[in-house]
């Protein structure tokens, strides 16, 4: 090749780097101030000692690591861990069926219970979350309606019970819709041909559309693993505060313990929770 | 074999299927022949009962086809678009519906193996579908169809998706294949053409109805109805009366044909001659100039000229030349369409000269007309 063809060439492909630059910098400024700018704090501080009324001291240490190892850091971890993925599993479990029915439904029905899966949405959060309480609590709505039937009263409220459904119900949504998106593009003829070769519907299922929808799987359980596992404002209404998870520890930490160092590592350890579970979800969806 | 009685589907305003009745033998291959949307899918869809009939009855060797599930049903049904699971390997593909069976794994092995090699995809079992072209995708949809030994196969526009080349391979191999397997095939298509050279029977759709079940010679050459006249094949069509000799056709004078059976003199009707069945002959200029040679054909004028209003006489449009057979298209004073008329080989006549067209009688058929 010739330098005068690639020459122009080049130039061409740094106008056009320059033009998709001018496109993505307020996402990449939200990117680098709301993302990286903390991050690199957050970087920074777990390496320093706690200043006495919060904020750091600069002098260098590794105790904010070591701490992590304790058994009662590692528990608020592990429990965590788990709480966000019985949510999960719960939310998968109730979410694939919602999303074939509306992936079956005809066309007009099918706007219909989307926008009502969304419709919560736009309602405040923390009225929804009072709502849950007032439905779970003692005299609450739920064991008033067991007690008529002879049962009850049971504990609904303030535990790890009240706080998976409590996530559940709040992330539900964001199983649903990439569940429906990947199922929706299911050609139907698959469906058939395999009936056409003798499959039962059940086997239809397993055998056709559960795998080709695996990375709607990932995605949706991904979605609802993230902000569980985080959280901390579901527990803390839910969960009464007897039950804590790492969210609410690292805020606890910051606000209260004024540790910012130990927040930090523990806010890391969280990121590094997550980095790892999305590199096994790109890694698992690349080879669905 | 299998007896399609009465079938009627209406999709809200749609008639997809108006009273449909067909029956297919035990190891015919047979033709569903008709423009798009005319209901082919539609019928092949009840038969694989994907579809339920708003009225109507479907039995295979007596038995009651509509009551059984698509799954129990003992018919294979090839896709338009194939529908092979993208997330198994060819091989996989095949062994689908034998798994489904629980057959021995050893013997769905040696079955998916030799459908294979029928096909020809040996070598590609553990290939997935989108590493395949268009050709090899319907061959694994065919093996798939056909190892299951169903006792009737549908294929739905089988060859719609190839290209020309390939397809008349194609065509070949699934006429092959037929004969092999002694499978009853019920072929959709759209492609007269391909209809008439796969098909041993022939019915042809239009607008959900039947026009009529006929062998591909019979249906080419004795059409009954016009609209199968002109979908199966070019035609010439002339509007006019039944005749003593074939067709009153007004301005245009008698033209030979042969009536179908039970149409009266006098009825309004169709005259239909294929472009192949026309003779053409060039007439000379009557005030031929001073360089003009006498006559370059003596004999063929003086035939020519026998019959004082034989035949019809235009001047040629348009010559084509296709290779094997040359078109060519007359502009017949009177007649609104040109006249099509196919000869073997290049033809001399130009544009511009002066024809008379003509065509034995047995040729011509002459077809009623719905009043
Ligand atoms: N599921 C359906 N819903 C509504 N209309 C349909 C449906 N299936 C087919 N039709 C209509 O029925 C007619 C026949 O369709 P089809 O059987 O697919 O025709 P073909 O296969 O001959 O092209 C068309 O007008 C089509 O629009
Ligand atoms: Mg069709």
């Amino acid at each position: 090749m010739s330098p005068a063809r690639t020459r122009p060439a080049t130039a061409l492909r740094v106008r056009r780097r320059l033009g998709a630059f001018v496109f993505l910098t307020p996402g990449l400024a939200y990117l680098v101030v709301l993302l990286l700018v903390p991050l690199a704090l957050v970087l920074s501080y777990v390496f320093f000692q706690r200043g006495r009324f919060g904020g750091v001291v600069y002098e260098y240490t590794t105790e904010n690591f070591s701490r992590l190892l304790d058994p009662l850091y590692l528990r608020v971890l592990g429990e965590s861990l788990q709480i966000a993925a019985l949510t999960t599993v719960i939310a998968l479990a109730l979410g694939y069926p919602t999303a074939y029915l509306i992936a079956r439904l005809p066309r007009k029905w099918k706007t219909v219970a989307l926008v009502a899966i969304v419709l919560p949405f736009w309602t405040n959060f923390i009225i929804r979350m009072y709502a849950w309480i007032i439905l779970l609590n003692g005299p609450g709505l739920i064991n008033s309606a067991l007690k008529s039937l002879g049962l009850g009263p049971f504990e609904l409220l303030y535990n790890q019970g009240a706080i998976v459904t409590g996530l559940v119900y709040s992330y539900l949504p964001l199983m649903v819709l990439p569940l429906y998106a990947a199922i929706e593009k299911l050609d139907p003829q698959l469906r058939e041909a395999s009936a056409n070769l003798g499959a039962s519907g059940f086997t239809t299922f397993r055998k056709v559309t559960l795998p080709l929808t695996v990375p709607g799987v990932l995605t949706g359980s991904l979605f609802v693993f993230v902000p569980s596992f985080g959280n901390f404002v579901i527990p803390e209404m839910l969960g009464g505060g007897k039950s804590v998870m790492v969210g609410n520890l690292i805020r606890t930490e910051f606000l209260k313990a004024r540790d910012w160092p130990f927040g930090s590592a523990l806010a890391l350890a969280l990121v590094a929770v997550l980095v790892v579970l999305l590199l096994a979800q790109a890694w698992a969806a690349r080879r669905a | 074999m299998l007896k399609i009685d009465g079938i009627t589907r209406t999709f809200g305003q749609v008639t997809a299927l108006d009273g449909v009745s067909l029956e297919i033998g035990q190891g015919e291959f047979f033709a569903l022949l008709g423009p798009s949307g005319c209901g082919k899918t539609t019928l092949l869809r009840i038969i694989a009962g994907f579809e339920t009939p708003d009225s109507g009855t479907v039995t295979l060797d007596g038995d009651d086809l509509l009551a059984l599930p698509p799954n129990r049903r003992p018919i294979s049904l090839m896709f338009q678009s194939y529908a092979l699971f993208p997330h198994m390997t060819v091989a996989r593909n095949v062994a689908y519906g034998l798994e489904r069976e629980k057959l021995p794994r050893e013997e769905i092995r040696r079955r998916v193996g030799e459908v294979l090699e029928t096909v020809g995809l040996s070598a590609h079992g553990d290939r997935r579908p989108a590493q395949l072209s268009g050709g090899q995708r319907q061959r694994v949809a065919l093996a798939r169809s056909i190892v299951k030994r169903p006792r009737l196969l549908l294929l739905d526009e089988p060859l719609s998706a190839l290209d020309k080349k390939v397809r008349a391979d194609m065509q070949l191999e699934l006429k092959r294949l037929q004969n092999e397997v002694g499978i009853t095939f019920v072929v959709v298509t759209h492609d007269q053409e391909e209809a008439m050279s796969l098909a041993d029977r022939i019915a042809v759709f239009d607008s959900g109805s039947v026009r009529q079940v006929d062998e591909p010679v019979a249906l080419y050459e004795r059409p009954r109805s016009p609209f199968v006249a002109g979908f199966v094949g070019a035609n010439n069509t002339f509007e006019g009366k039944v005749s003593a000799a074939g067709l009153d056709a007004g301005d245009l004078g008698e033209l030979a044909g042969t009536p179908l059976d039970g149409l009266e003199e006098g009825a309004g009707a169709l005259l239909c001659v294929r472009p192949e069945k026309i003779a053409l002959r060039e007439v000379p200029e009557e005030a031929a100039g001073p360089d003009a040679e006498p006559a370059a054909a003596p004999e063929e004028l003086q035939e020519g000229a026998e019959g004082p209003a034989e035949g019809l006489e235009g001047a040629v449009l348009d010559v084509s030349f296709y290779g094997g057979v040359s078109h060519l298209s007359v502009d017949v004073p009177g007649h609104a369409k040109p006249v099509l008329v196919a000869v073997q080989g290049a033809s001399a006549v130009r544009p511009g000269a002066k024809v008379r067209l003509t065509w034995d009688p047995r040729d011509a058929v002459v077809i009623p007309v719905p009043s």
